[in-house]
């Protein structure tokens, strides 16, 4: 009822004195139609250009199935990597002091800096059976360069600073009282991480496991270099993609466009969903 | 004891997938020595593609900012309905596939595209050319500057330009002389973000560029043509400058970031609303 109410006086409140609202709210969704949401409409009306049995047709093509769930399998893979070591990192970062802290701090954004073609040729020269650790890897009889193991490769450095930099603002705030509380209580180490800091942590947790997800499901530069795309074995989406617009098959590049754009759209306002719902939790304790 | 152990995996972790990837550049470029390094750096396609590259991100940044400035002195100065909505609109084309991002500038403008036949009749190219990958850099960096200007006008709140407006200033001269200066650092941060993209973006400019030698070639494509032709000395020297710019954008962040600690973890918590007390 309240808040019913103050939005009502909201509404009837001036603006106040500060000028340029239509100015700058006008601009702004001039901006954003011309060049993002017309542009997109495109993909969806083209999509559907050869009927909706063409759409159906080309997204369910054994080829373009398997780009999708190597695409989606690899970004899993290695948004699960990154929350594992992207916990690590971060705990280390917040918590303990050691040398050169800062500086490793700072190239922990080095993904989000380096262009994407710079980070495949680097893998790929590194992974390569001559590189310095395809080299060691290959008397093993693994090879990771021209391989679904090296998409999992670029794909889990692309993410790596999305994990650690949305556990890093919740550790910092983080009370270490609580857990030298639950140590005095007599919890070991490891039930004072799963009772005590685990719940406070799960939802940035699971914010930048679906933030390095998303990013990489639609990732190109980096792993084009690395994959070897072998159709059936190592092609992943985007680059179907690619092929299909080079040979002008518009109706075959926006269909698996669509597909890609909706499970990215549902993705990311699931993570708008999780970041409200978490914020108002923080908020109410 | 599990403290080192944590410590370990975790500089063993960042130094496999971090440092070595950044030493592998610098070594592979300098593999055959400084001479044959800057032999590769001085080729005229190489200029040609650092020219295309500095007017790309030079057109795409400084219209990014515009707008990045008029969206965030909406969204933090104003309150109106679908407010939340807009913001997510902004963020819509981090979402997007860079290879979408550039596939959607061949829909509307390419030879078989909405407007494919009016640009051919008046002898305009946009794709495959440097409008097209203009307008595809403008869509992957579009929401950078918005989303780190968006928290920081909100955290200072509209009181400094509601003092400076009932004593007499327009709406011009608070802008100029009030609003930015209080907003320099985080525009300059956002500025910094939003053109390692611009300079280092591939997927996108990839698909509307067409890969025309010395015209349409950006420093990463070039980088791609380089390597596909297994001249990996000439690929890796190229890569480096951008390697260079990478390392170059960090320092510069890390800087802001020591200025202006709010800064740090802005853009990703723009509901924690850490309200400045104006002095």
């Amino acid at each position: 009822m309240a808040t019913t109410a103050s939005v009502a006086l909201k509404g009837r409140k001036p603006r106040g004195i500060l000028p340029g609202f239509g100015l700058t709210l006008g601009y702004t969704m001039l901006y954003l139609c011309l060049l993002v949401l017309i542009p997109l409409c495109a993909v969806f009306i083209r999509s559907l250009s050869g009927g909706w049995g063409h759409f159906w047709e080309v997204v369910t093509a054994p080829r373009v199935l398997a780009s999708l769930r190597l695409s989606f399998g690899a970004s899993l893979i290695a948004a699960s990597i990154n929350v594992l070591f992207g916990l690590i990192v971060s705990w280390v970062l917040v918590r303990y002091t050691f040398p050169f802290k800062r500086f490793i701090d700072a190239m922990v954004d080095l993904p989000f800096a380096l262009p994407t073609a710079v980070a495949g040729i680097a893998l790929t020269a590194l992974y390569a059976p001559n590189g310095w650790i395809g080299a060691r890897l290959a008397p093993l009889g693994i090879s990771v360069a021209f391989t679904p193991l090296g998409i999992v490769v670029a794909l889990t450095f692309i993410g790596l600073p999305f994990v650690v930099r949305t556990l890093q603002p919740v550790l910092e705030e983080l009370d270490k009282e609580v857990e030298q509380a639950a140590a005095s209580l007599g919890a070991s180490a490891v039930q004072a991480f799963c009772r005590v800091i685990f719940p406070a942590l799960w939802p940035a947790l699971l914010t930048g496991f679906a933030l390095a997800f998303a990013r990489a499901v639609g990732e190109y530069g980096s792993v084009i270099f690395i994959a070897g795309n072998m159709p059936m074995r190592s092609e992943i989406a985007p680059l179907l993609i690619v092929g299909k617009l080079e040979q002008y098959d518009y109706a075959g590049a926006t269909a698996i466009a669509v597909v890609m754009l909706v499970l990215s759209f549902a993705l990311m306002f699931g993570i708008n969903a999780l970041q409200n719902w978490a914020s108002t939790r923080h908020g109410e304790r | 004891m599990g403290r080192l152990l944590l410590i370990v995996t975790a500089l063993l972790f960042l130094g496999l997938f971090l440092v070595l990837p950044l030493l592998a550049v610098f070594a592979q470029a300098l593999a055959k020595g400084f001479g044959a390094y800057y032999i590769a750096i001085s080729q005229p396609m190489a200029w040609a593609a650092v020219k295309l590259t500095l007017l790309v991100a030079g057109i795409a940044v400084p219209l990014n900012l515009i707008f990045g400035v008029a969206a965030a002195w909406a969204v933090a100065k104003f309150d109106f309905r679908g407010k939340s909505a807009l913001i997510t609109l902004i963020d819509l084309p981090f979402a997007v596939s860079p290879v979408i991002a550039g596939m959607i500038f061949i829909l509307v403008f390419g030879t078989h595209g909405w407007f494919g036949g009016f640009l051919r009749a008046h002898h305009i190219r946009v794709v495959f050319a440097v409008p097209g990958i203009v307008l595809a850099t403008i869509f992957v960096t579009f929401p950078f500057i918005a989303r780190e200007l968006i928290p920081v006008m909100q955290a200072q709140g509209k009181d400094d330009e509601e003092t400076a407006l009932s004593l007499g200033a327009t709406g011009w001269q608070t802008f100029w002389r009030v609003t930015l200066p209080n907003i320099r650092w985080g525009l300059l941060y956002g500025v910094l973000l939003c053109n390692a993209r611009a300079m280092g973006e591939f997927g996108a400019v990839s698909v509307v560029s067409g890969h025309i030698r010395g015209v349409t070639n950006t420093m990463p494509l070039h980088v791609e043509i380089l390597y596909n032709e297994y001249n990996y000395t000439a690929a890796f020297a190229v890569a480096s400058l951008l390697a260079l710019l990478a390392l170059l954008t960090l320092a510069g962040k890390s800087i802001l970031e020591w200025r202006q600690p709010e800064l740090r973890h802005a853009a990703r918590r723009p509901r924690d609303r850490t309200r400045r007390v104006n002095t």
